[in-house]
């Protein structure tokens, strides 16, 4: 069936297995009563069941909320904060800033894009290693028609956040999985290659992690998307609390022009 | 990295001598806004310039003006302006809901990374019906992973089309009658050829996507000006709606198809 058959057949009804709530009477998640099955779950545990229909361990858990902490900064210039904050300034709402904010982390150089990207290249090296191909061989693929995501960083090469996140994985008994060896052994061979700026950054390590966790590049992009929401509101709520429009305020002076210079409009009516 | 000032080509402020942060005179590709062009200029020339150093020709400013009235509204059938929609019936923010229309209205389903894609399309195929011919066939599953879901039709083509609406006929002929540019022109005369290669009728998408190459506008600008001018019919709908209340709005019954109550029945 397609065309406009396909669309008359979904008219005025939801068919759905993920699920639907009666109020007043039970909802349904994913198979499971909401109230009865999983009131009591984590939140982050019921995010990632919603996004694979799978449960965790409470060390997976726990891990997987540690990628969320451990890049969780309170920093307004950074360009998403920024963003959440710019709203409080603009005494805009929390859930504009917030959502707005959240939409921008959706990044190419960094946030959801870079991750997207690195667990996919972890999946594609886990193949063709298991396939017999030397993992130099393949990133020496890989470097000719593209980037190795999650590799280097555009401010400082050595990332701080990585000790206390592969102390977390170390801890929760996660440390040993494939991807996440390789994610070293990559490093190691871009050293080798002449690439010392190519240092493993934050998207390599917990891509590497969710791959040995056996997420999916979508359930993984999905996972990602409030990564640093923890961060926001406090950028949001002290640009609220301080005089409006005080946040990054620019004088005409501090913008620089490049263009055309001073012109008459072509067709002024007297 | 950082630098302490943004740079632009397109706007320089003039302050006032008592104040910097307060606007003497604004300047726009080095006309003068309030000063000579607030009314004077048309809205579409504003919109161009933006975009531009220069001013188009004004049979382009024209093609671009009536396509920003076919596109103003989409609907209350288009998937954008019922997330507006959605916004509003519950009393959402106007931004809410304009922000849903825009989210929305982003995708590859009729929306403006279509219009980005049909874009690139038109770059890679111009007007070579063989071009357009390997391009609908390239298997997607190999493009490069992104945030954006893969493509599943060729772009600017309605993936549940029969035939081409005659409002999208209609359209293209407008827009080639006022600009006489080249891919619209070609698309008017090899639209039957074109739709038999694809296999799909061609959609409002794709005639955008042309009328925005023509115009000289890149993917970029072209997803950018998609997602902004169809917006005025997303916010009229909303306002409309809130104003019918939730109750008038459609709540739509479920089948669930994984129910643990009926796994649970003898």
């Amino acid at each position: 069936m397609n065309g406009p058959e396909l669309l008359a057949a979904h008219i005025g009804v939801l068919r759905t297995r993920v699920g639907a709530c009666w109020p007043g009477t039970r909802a349904v998640f994913r198979g499971l009563d909401l109230h009865q099955g999983l009131h009591d779950a984590d939140w982050l545990e019921l995010y990632l069941f919603g996004i694979t229909g799978r449960r965790y361990t409470p060390e997976q858990v726990k891990l997987l909320h540690g990628i969320w902490v451990i890049t969780s900064y309170p920093d307004a210039r950074i360009w998403n904060n920024r963003v959440a904050a710019l709203a409080g300034s603009s005494r805009s709402t929390p859930a504009l800033g917030l959502a707005a904010a959240m939409a921008v982390s959706e990044a190419r150089i960094y946030g959801g894009g870079p991750g997207l990207r690195a667990i996919d290249f972890f999946l594609r090296a886990g193949k063709a290693v298991a396939f017999g191909q030397t993992l130099r061989d393949f990133m020496d693929e890989e470097l000719k028609s593209k980037y190795i995501y999650g590799y280097g960083r555009p401010i400082d090469s050595c990332d701080e956040r990585l000790p206390w996140l592969a102390s977390l994985a170390r801890e929760q008994g996660l440390d040993q999985g494939q991807h996440f060896k390789m994610a070293f052994e990559v490093e190691i061979i871009l050293l080798e290659m002449g690439k010392p700026n190519l240092r493993m950054n934050y998207a390599g390590m917990i891509a590497s992690l969710a791959a040995d966790l056996g997420l999916t590049p979508r359930e993984f992009h999905i996972f990602l998307v409030p990564m640093f929401l923890a961060g926001m509101p406090p950028c949001w709520l002290e640009a609220a609390e301080k005089p409006e429009g005080t946040l990054f305020p620019t004088p005409c002076g501090e913008i620089a022009y490049e263009g055309i210079g001073q012109r008459t409009w072509r067709n002024i009516i007297p | 990295m950082s630098t302490d000032k943004i740079h632009t080509r397109i706007w320089r402020e003039e302050p006032e001598p008592d104040n910097p942060f307060a606007t003497r005179a604004a300047f726009c590709r080095g006309y003068d806004v309030y000063g000579q062009m607030v009314g004077n200029a048309r809205w579409v020339e504003m919109l161009a310039l933006l975009f531009r150093d220069e001013l188009p020709a004004a049979t382009e400013l024209d093609m671009l003006e009536a396509l920003a009235v076919a596109l103003a509204n989409p609907g209350p059938r288009d998937a954008s302006v019922h997330a507006a929609m959605c916004g509003s019936v519950g009393g959402s923010s106007a931004a809410a809901s304009l922000i849903a229309a825009l989210s929305v209205g982003a995708g590859r389903f009729r929306g403006a990374r279509d219009v980005y894609d049909a874009m690139i399309a038109w770059d890679t195929c111009g007007t070579d019906l063989d071009a357009w011919n390997t391009y609908s066939r390239l298997d997607t599953r190999s493009d490069f992973v992104d945030t954006w879901p893969r493509r599943e039709h060729p772009p600017g083509f309605d993936p549940h089309g029969v035939s081409t609406a005659t409002s999208v006929c209609q359209l293209l002929e407008t827009l080639a009658r006022i600009g006489a540019t080249p891919r619209l022109s070609w698309l008017t005369s090899q639209r039957w050829q074109l739709e038999k290669i694809i296999e799909l009728p061609l959609d409002v998408s794709g005639v955008a996507a042309a009328a925005f190459a023509d115009l000289g506008f890149n993917p970029n600008e072209g997803e950018m000006l998609y997602l902004l001018l169809r917006l005025p019919g997303a916010a009229a709908h909303a306002l409309e709606q809130e104003g019918y209340g939730y109750k008038q709005f459609p709540f739509y019954p479920v089948e669930l198809e994984d129910d643990p109550a009926a796994r649970e029945l003898p």
